[in-house]
């Protein structure tokens, strides 16, 4: 989609610069003029709530960092005087925790947009890739996060994370001591994941400007799947079209940001994360945070403690294998009608695994989870290769403008 | 070593140079995973925590059927005191039906001191005493039952309750680690 820049540099100065470092021209071509296709829905949107969201973490995560002390002793006081003492502290640290739970929100959302509109269909395939490698980073991230205000469920969360390493033969006991630092979670556990806490945002902040690097590369994808023709007709610029939409998309989403930071600060936490880790007490029923309970689900459904881990772990890289799985030639799913069906029953067994992972892992739960978690894979691995060969899919428009057209413009 | 008889005429004598080359390229590697060494090893355990190598625990205070927990190594340790009932069940119990079978005269020093490291073999949490159907212990992370030997009976957990190195010192002392 890009070619010779539209920039061109009008002053003195920005002649001077554009010979030497062109990045007026970049960040032109790339924010302003950058066409993006004129059918996109609101799904589209979550590309920069998810931006801002990186932004906000970082910022108020940063501030936070001036405050914490990460040793056993004094970190969960620390976190408290956050609370009490420090001025404006308890709205950064809610905004913060808040934070991580809408971040995966909008991650959630924006994944869900790519599974229903083919996006890791060809040539998005790598572009889709660096979106899991990103997923996969921020999941670390939340989890290091949420070790460090040292409760309850802080302690018992790094325990039970690290342990899954100790499934692997032979090596994984010494993988989970070099991990921890000590023989159980510890001062040196914290000390270090305080560390690795600060450095992984920044480390995702490079793969996000890979992942707009590829995105701008391709072209971004649209609601009927059908790549763009002719730029003039079918593409609006950037500026001020997406700009301003996307800015009214982060607006709504603040509100809900918003809401829960201020009215509901805790409710997605968990009353045990306000009692002081204590290495001999497992709190009775301990459960993740939200946005890992789909993954934790089948961790707990699979008997085996090894195959369970692995399953876990392909749970999540399986996705950077759709590219391959689903090779239907038609990208959108509103032109796959039994894609479509497929798509909604996958994401419902999400939400259901999502559910049975807070619920105790016994009697009948457990073995729905099993079956979930059967489908789940059976999904991925079944039918989806299967509807790529035998699906009835309905007549693709031809173009953009003739998607536009076809719907009608009526409420243009 | 090879005469110019048995050598391909399209693989010229390695040169001075080529030599060089390997040669450099070798140190560096070398080097470069010298340079690596420290910054992976700085993880493990430093020298203060590997020092925390033993504790000594007072059995006498602990009466049949009690369970305590004790500290050892930033894990704890449950010494379980069991009843004449309780060994004599453990000592019944058909190996074939255990998914980790170890007999218990293999599990204890005495009979009616059980030492093992409080710590489910699964994911890491603290199994809670004398619960789950085998009244040994029952992890309420992920529903795994122990027996009052502290082998795995049932749930996700792999093996049994590790029994550390310990040594009774007397008849109502004992030495972990």
């Amino acid at each position: 989609m890009s070619g010779h820049s539209q920039y061109t540099p009008k002053s003195g100065f920005a002649k001077w610069l554009e010979r030497r470092l062109p990045i007026i021209s970049f960040v032109y071509d790339s924010f302003v003029a950058y066409p993006t296709p004129k059918n996109l829905n609101y799904m589209w949107t979550f590309g920069a709530i998810l931006s801002f969201m990186l932004v906000a973490q970082i910022i108020t995560g940063i501030v936070l960092a001036m405050h914490y002390t990460p040793e056993t002793t004094l970190a969960f006081d620390s976190v408290e005087k956050i609370m009490r003492d420090v001025n404006w502290g308890w709205a950064l640290r809610y905004a913060h925790a808040n934070g991580a739970s809408m971040f995966f929100l909008a991650v959630y959302i924006h994944i869900a947009r790519g599974l229903y509109y083919g996006s890791y269909k060809e040539p998005r395939e790598v572009l889709w890739i660096l979106g899991v490698v990103i997923f996969m980073v921020m999941m670390a991230t939340g989890f290091l996060g949420y070790v460090l205000p040292w409760g309850q469920m802080s302690f018992w969360a790094a325990t039970v994370i690290t342990n899954l390493f100790s499934a692997l033969p032979v090596v994984g006991p010494s993988i989970t001591t070099w991990l921890l630092g000590d023989y159980a979670v510890g001062n040196a556990t914290l000390n270090r994941f305080f560390a690795l806490h600060y450095l992984l945002p920044f480390i995702i902040v490079a793969i996000v400007a890979l992942h707009v690097w590829a995105l701008h590369v391709t072209g971004q994808g649209n609601p009927d799947g059908v790549e763009v023709k002719d730029v003039k007709k079918e593409t609006v610029p950037f500026t001020p079209y997406a700009t301003l939409k996307d800015g009214y998309a982060i607006g709504a989403f603040l509100v809900l940001y918003a809401w829960m930071t201020f009215f509901v600060p805790n409710y997605l936490g968990h009353p045990d994360n306000y009692i002081e880790a204590n290495p001999l007490v497992t709190p009775p029923h301990i459960v993740p945070e939200w946005y890992f309970l789909p993954f934790y689900a089948i961790l707990r459904a699979i008997p085996s403690k090894l195959i369970g881990v692995i399953a876990l772990f392909l749970s999540i890289l399986i996705l950077a294998a759709l590219p391959w799985l689903d090779t239907s030639k038609v990208k959108s799913g509103s032109y796959r009608p039994q894609f479509r069906k497929a798509y909604w029953a996958f994401i419902a067994t999400c939400v259901g695994l999502g559910y049975l992972g807070s619920q105790p892992a016994e009697g009948a739960f457990l073995w729905i989870a099993r079956i979930l978690t059967f489908y789940y894979f059976f999904h991925f691995v079944c039918i989806l290769p299967w509807l790529s060969r035998h699906e009835k899919t309905e007549p693709v428009p031809e173009s953009i403008e003739a998607a536009v057209n076809g719907r009608g413009v009526s409420h243009a | 070593m090879n005469t110019k008889a048995d050598s391909s005429e399209t693989r010229p004598e390695p040169s001075r140079r080529d030599i060089l080359y390997i040669g450099t390229g070798a140190t560096a590697a070398v080097a470069g995973g010298g340079m690596v060494w420290p910054l992976i090893a700085q993880m493990n355990p430093d020298a203060s925590t590997r020092a925390l190598a033993s504790t000594e625990v007072d059995l006498a205070a602990v009466p049949e059927g009690q369970i305590i927990t004790v500290k050892w190594r930033g894990k704890p340790v449950f010494i379980r005191h069991r009843t004449s009932d309780e060994i004599k069940a453990e000592e019944g119990v058909e190996l074939s039906s255990l998914p980790d079978p170890q007999p218990d005269n293999a599990r204890v020093k005495k009979p009616e001191w059980l030492v093992v490291v409080g710590v489910c073999t699964h994911l890491g949490c603290i199994p809670t005493g004398k619960e789950g159907e085998f009244n040994g212990w029952f992890c309420p992370c992920h529903g795994s039952t122990y027996d009052v030997s502290g082998r795995i009976r049932s749930g996700p957990a792999p093996s049994n309750l590790e029994v550390p190195d310990y040594a009774f010192l007397s008849d109502t002392k004992i030495k972990i680690g």
